[in-house]
Formats: structure tokens, C-alpha cells, sequence
């Protein structure tokens, strides 16, 4: 169970969080969150995302799809504080997103929509959402606008 | 009536024929290349290449005019939870119907608000128990915004309710006996109607009670 810090004599649970989705973002989001000493559990369809996670990771893991309400039982759905949700698609995303903030509860949901206009959509409907595609683009317009150009003779 | 049938596969393939064929405008959509081109030797131009769960492939299609209804059947059940809440919430589709292909996501079409869905795993399992009626009680319709689920149930030479007057028989709250079909002919049940073996009764129960009215009219479970 949760490690415990103490403050004033009682016992503090750590944070406990679900990483559903555990890619290249997925897995590094995992190890951040347990480098902070997060209680961390990674959900993913493949035995790869071990590898990603690395060999020294100390958090859960449970192989299985994170639509299917077993999978989320066993990753300890019922007592999770934060989930970020990574999958490779976007409207798997939203949907376990959806159900994680609906069905569970879970007062911190995160989902990643590669998509802007879905983005939009869901995050108007009160899923946080993060899109990658939305910050390359802005960071790509600020780059391009702010290079210094040197004037060429017409 | 103008439809939108997201998805270019069977079920959508099939459900757009039909609806043309009963006069209704239909748009449909598909991703699939060498589908998209079977599909549009067929139907002409009112298929639409793309993901269904794009905005700006669904205005194409015309979501925004907005279609009486709309038919979420990809072989992708989070596809079809997604277009099905963007056809609903952003632009105001009246009807939409939702296919569920892994039975084990129907609640989530049902936390997401999406009332009209179609499953096929469910209906031929359906139609399994009501051919091989090993459980006696078989669900022939539910009605999910009433709450209730109108049964069949077939009574046993065993079963408690056998020999018994209809209004003598302690029913699960919410739960009654509509009529029972015997020798042929269909009766209204009374009050004072006898339930004999052989019968098949039709019953309306709230949902959720399906079990309690099975043990009231036949007794334990058999399985």
C-alpha cells in the first residue's frame, strides 16, 4: 500500500495513479510520476511496455485492455486519485477517459487526443485534455514567426 | 429522412440499401480504401471517403444540416461511442443508433447516454435462449428508459406458479403478468387466471428484478 510520509502523526497515503497507455509518452509519464513518489500503476495490451517502463520500475503493472472493467479492477481503479490515458488512439482514449471520470469517480482524469478538433470537443465537455498535435503546431508558428530573417536584396 | 451511416461494412452496407430502398437520402461513410471503392461502384456518390470520427469528414457528410438520424456501425466500438456523442452533443442528431460489437461495452454506451444500441453477439444469444430455453425466463425486449424488460417464461410441471391463480402469486414490486399463450391462443392474464404447465407467460418486471420474478415462477435456477 501507500508509502508513508508522516505529518503530525498521521499517516499520509501516497498519490495513487493510473497510467493507461504505456508508449514512449505513456511510459515516461510513469516514471516521472514515481520519481515524485507517486504509487503508480501502468495499464497496457502489450508485455513490451515493461521494457519502456525499464528494469528498475517499482510500480504495478497489469496487461489488458483499460476499457475492460477487470483490467481496471485489478490496477486498483476503486482508490485512484489521478489517471493520465495515452493509448495510441484517440477516441479509445476519450471513451476510457470518460469512464474513468464518470464510473469511478477518479478526480483527476488526463487524456492525450492527438486529434485538435476532438480535443476541443471533449475538453468543452469537461475532459482535460492534452494534444500534442495542438502544441506542435503553436510551437512551430512561434518558432517560424520569431526566426530572424535577414532582409534580401529584391 | 435524411440518414448518415457511418461505417461502409455490412451491417452499413446493408442498412443503406434498405433505407434507399425505402426512399430515405442516405450519406455514408468509409475509411477503408477497397472498400470505399466497392461501395461507391454500388452506390454513386453519396459515399464518403474517411474516419467517421473526424469533424470535418462528418461536415462533409453533412452532420451539421443535421440528419433525422444516424447510424454508428464501425467494427470499432469506441469509433462508435465517439461519432455517436458528436452526432448527439455537437450537432443535435434526434436519433442515433449505436452498433456494439463486443457485448462487454455495452455499459459504456449506456454511461455515455447512448440509448439506442445494437448488438448482434447479444441478439443471437438472445435468440439462443429463447430456441433453447435452459433458463426459463428469456428477455425478449428491454425498454431502457422506462426501466423495464418485458420476459418470457416458460412453466413447468414444477414450477410454483403451476396450479396457481395469477393473483395469488407473490410477484417481485414492479413486476406483471401480461398474458400466457396455451394450446395455440393467447389470454390476457386476470386475477383469477390459472397458470398451468405448458403455458408461456408474458411478463413486464422492472429492471433488475428478471431473477426474483424467474424464482416466483419457477423456483430455483436450473443452470
Amino acid at each position: 500500500m501507500g508509502a508513508g510520509a508522516t505529518s503530525a502523526g498521521a499517516t499520509l497515503r501516497a498519490v495513487k495513479a493510473l497510467v493507461i497507455g504505456c508508449g514512449r509518452t505513456g511510459a515516461a509519464v510513469a516514471k516521472g510520476l514515481v520519481g515524485d513518489g507517486w504509487d503508480v500503476t501502468a495499464v497496457d495490451e502489450s508485455e513490451d511496455a515493461l521494457i519502456r517502463l525499464g528494469s528498475g520500475w517499482s510500480g504495478g503493472f497489469v496487461l489488458g485492455h483499460g476499457l475492460d472493467s477487470s483490467v481496471l479492477t485489478r490496477a486498483g481503479v476503486a482508490d485512484t486519485d489521478a489517471a493520465v490515458v495515452a493509448t495510441d488512439g484517440d477516441n479509445t482514449n476519450v471513451v476510457i477517459g470518460q469512464v474513468l471520470q464518470r464510473r469511478h469517480g477518479i478526480p483527476s482524469v488526463v487524456v492525450r487526443v492527438f486529434d485538435p478538433a476532438r480535443a476541443r470537443f471533449y475538453s468543452e465537455r469537461g475532459l482535460q485534455t492534452v494534444c500534442p498535435t495542438q502544441t506542435a503546431i503553436s510551437e512551430l508558428l512561434d518558432a517560424v514567426r520569431t526566426a530572424r530573417l535577414e532582409p534580401t536584396e529584391a | 429522412m435524411y440518414v448518415i451511416v457511418a461505417g461502409g461494412g455490412k451491417v452499413g452496407a446493408n442498412s443503406t440499401r434498405s433505407l434507399l430502398e425505402m426512399g430515405h437520402e442516405v450519406t455514408m461513410i468509409e475509411q477503408r480504401a477497397e472498400r470505399f471503392v466497392r461501395l461507391e461502384q454500388e452506390f454513386g456518390p453519396i459515399v464518403v471517403r474517411g474516419d467517421a470520427t473526424e469533424i470535418n469528414v462528418l461536415e462533409v457528410a453533412g452532420i451539421a444540416r443535421p440528419p433525422e438520424l444516424l447510424l454508428s456501425v464501425t467494427g470499432d466500438d469506441e469509433d462508435n461511442l465517439v461519432i455517436s456523442q458528436l452526432g448527439r452533443e455537437k450537432y443535435g442528431v434526434p436519433k442515433v443508433i449505436a452498433r456494439v460489437n463486443d457485448p462487454r461495452n455495452q455499459p459504456h454506451f449506456d454511461l455515455l447516454d447512448i440509448p439506442m444500441t445494437v448488438c448482434p453477439t447479444s441478439s443471437i444469444l438472445g435468440l439462443v435462449e429463447h430456441e433453447i430455453p435452459e433458463h426459463g425466463l428469456v428477455q425478449l425486449l428491454e425498454l431502457q428508459r422506462e426501466g423495464l424488460e418485458i420476459v418470457e417464461a416458460q412453466i413447468e410441471s414444477n414450477s410454483p406458479a403451476a396450479g396457481n391463480r395469477a393473483g395469488g402469486l407473490k410477484l417481485p414490486e414492479g413486476a406483471r403478468l401480461i398474458s400466457v399463450f396455451r394450446h395455440g391462443r393467447t389470454e390476457l392474464v386476470e386475477a383469477g387466471t390459472v397458470i398451468r404447465p405448458g403455458d408461456q407467460l408474458l411478463a413486464v418486471v422492472a429492471d433488475g428484478s428478471a431473477q426474483d420474478l424467474r424464482r416466483a415462477l419457477l423456483g430455483a435456477s436450473k443452470s
